[in-house]
């Protein structure tokens, strides 16, 4: 793999760690199985490049995206906790409501970026390569987000937020809405993804409808990947583990796809995605196993270690 | 002081599992007052003690607090009024959080939460101060996650959370059904002892009727979702159980006679 393959993966896999991070607030810290990020993502792209093309600063085209995700978002909150309906179905309604407001957002199913002004470009510094000033900012930018989320989660607002998710009966009788935090819980969720998703499509010169495919899959191997490495109580811990899950993810993605002899092509993206989260479901289960066979191994007893 | 007047609660109305839980309950708790309730399963002790926490809302009927009506209210809503003890040591805290971060929790109850830490020197000290007096060393586990605690040691937390801000009642829901006999013990000296310091208007749900006996200054009974015994002072002082089941039995013997009555 050459330096621009690895800091391209590195690139894109912090754009995922964003993703990550929103799939960590909500299957995680509020307990709510959303799939909205499917759409999510590429409702961010959409907004993103739609009011770029328009001649919008492309910062305030990028917050505008974060705005219309976390929308999104409190719309599969709102139909879960005020209507009843399931959360996945929930989600899924959105998602597939959204693939239409995408179309009509952009008009067409792909909006091109090629040369128009992005954050990137507007943050260019001469004498440094683009293929290493993207990487930087997008990890500043995750960083940031990862500070923020750290921060709340330290706050009585953030921790009345993961009472919701951990003990919701709990979280009433101590005065806390329930309702409310799952909203704001998943507008944040879905509206850092968008983010993702603005930064996505500005990265890669364009949004297109279909970018979104996997999206939730890709966010939830990101996050399993990061717990299986850095498994910690910690919160903090636990949002780097997202960011860290999600650059090595892509990182073995590119690893797989750049290895030819394997004979993997780029179309058998969402394959191997599967199959990499489907085995990272199964380590925690298969480490227990290994556990266990070592202590039903019979111990030397300090008499036979004596004699 | 605690006013509900004509409680009904009715479960799968109009269906052939239809259960009436409450069933026109009255009763008027008096500020500072620590009383008992007894009564078999299904007599409505759960269902009367969810009214009252806002978890169900009657069907029909008043629930005031201090004159504040708060029948309307849900659960989340009226926790500036009401604090509450649950019968699972797990319920009533949150296992993932660290001892500290409960109690901040409770710390806010029934007030808005801000962006500020929700844990800082000063709290951590009043915390320390609060855990030092269960004499269970928790007061230097602090950041030690609450579900690495005992079922014992997890409700006395829950108790000491319940006290943290004032509230118009303490409902304390078969609190120490779930623990051993000495750690119940331990548990209910507790609750008499931060009852009695705060001065608290408490309502505390047994099925054992020793403990209805041994604590509080009021015991009341229910059956089929009404009260239908009430005793204290004087003639509840030499009361033993088997007076306290004799006048059930006759109260009961009673109450099947009028509805046969009815019925006739």
């Amino acid at each position: 793999m050459s330096l621009i393959a690895i800091l391209g993966a590195l690139e894109v896999g912090l754009i995922f760690g964003l993703v990550a991070l929103g799939v960590h607030l909500s299957f995680r810290i509020i307990n709510f199985a959303d799939l909205t990020v499917d759409a999510s993502f590429p409702l961010g792209g959409a907004v993103a490049a739609t009011l770029i093309v328009l001649g919008w600063n492309p910062f305030a085209a990028t917050a505008i995206a974060f705005a219309s995700g976390a929308l999104s978002g409190w719309i599969t909150g709102w139909l879960n906790v005020r209507l009843k309906i399931l959360q996945l179905l929930a989600g899924i309604l959105v998602m597939i409501s959204l693939y239409s407001v995408n179309l009509r957002i952009m008009g067409k199913p792909n909006v091109a970026l090629i040369s128009e002004p992005t954050v990137f470009s507007m943050l260019a510094i001469e004498g440094i390569p683009e293929y290493v000033l993207k990487p930087l900012i997008l990890l500043v930018v995750a960083l940031a987000a990862k500070l923020v989320l750290d921060f709340y989660f330290a706050s009585e607002a953030g921790l009345a937020m993961r009472a919701t998710g951990s003990n919701p009966r709990m979280a009433r009788s101590q005065g806390i809405s329930t309702d409310r935090h799952t909203l704001i819980g998943l507008a944040l969720s879905n509206g850092l993804v968008a983010l993702a998703g603005a930064l996505f499509a500005q990265s890669q010169g364009g949004a297109d409808v279909s970018m979104g495919i996997g999206t939730i899959v890709i966010g939830l191997a990101a996050v399993i990947v990061g717990e299986t490495l850095l498994p910690s109580r910690s919160l903090a811990v636990a949002t780097l583990a997202c960011l860290l899950g999600a650059s090595l993810y892509r990182f073995f993605i590119a690893l797989a796809l750049n290895i030819d002899f394997i004979g993997l092509k780029a179309q058998d993206l969402n394959l191997v995605t599967a199959v990499l989260v489907g085995l990272a479901l199964l380590m925690p289960a298969y480490r227990q196993k290994i556990r266990k066979a070592r202590l039903r191994r019979p111990q030397p007893s300090k008499e036979s270690a004596n004699a | 002081m605690l006013e509900a007047r004509g409680l009904t609660i009715t479960f799968n109305a109009g269906t052939p599992i239809e259960n009436r839980a409450l069933r026109g309950l009255d009763l008027t708790i008096a500020t500072g007052q620590f009383i008992t309730v007894i009564g078999s399963n299904g007599a409505g002790k759960s269902t009367f003690l969810n009214a009252l926490s806002g978890d169900l809302l009657v069907d029909s009927g008043s629930i005031k607090l201090d004159g504040q009506d708060v029948t309307r209210l849900t659960a989340w809503q009226r926790s500036h009024l009401v604090a509450r003890v649950f019968q699972d040591p797990l319920a009533g805290t949150c296992e993932a959080l660290t001892i500290e971060e409960n109690m901040a929790l409770a710390w806010r109850r029934g007030t808005t939460r801000s962006l500020r830490f929700a844990v800082n020197s000063k709290l951590r000290e009043l915390f320390r101060e609060k855990l030092r007096l269960l004499d269970l060393g928790l007061e230097n586990r602090l950041a030690d996650r609450i579900g690495l605690l005992s079922g014992g040691q997890r409700q006395a937390v829950s108790l000491l959370m319940a006290s943290l801000q004032p509230s118009k009642i303490l409902l304390l829901d078969e609190h120490t059904a779930a623990l051993d006999p000495k750690t119940a013990a331990f548990v209910l000296e507790l609750t008499a002892r931060i009852v009695d310091e705060a001065k608290l208007t408490a309502m505390m749900v047994t099925h054992s009727m020793r403990q209805a006996l041994d604590h509080g200054s009021r015991t009341v009974m229910l059956h089929e979702g009404q009260v239908i015994l009430d005793v204290s002072g004087s003639k509840r002082q030499g009361m033993d159980v088997p007076d306290l089941l004799q006048m059930f039995e006759r109260t009961r013997g009673e109450a099947l006679s009028d509805d046969a009555l009815l019925l006739a």
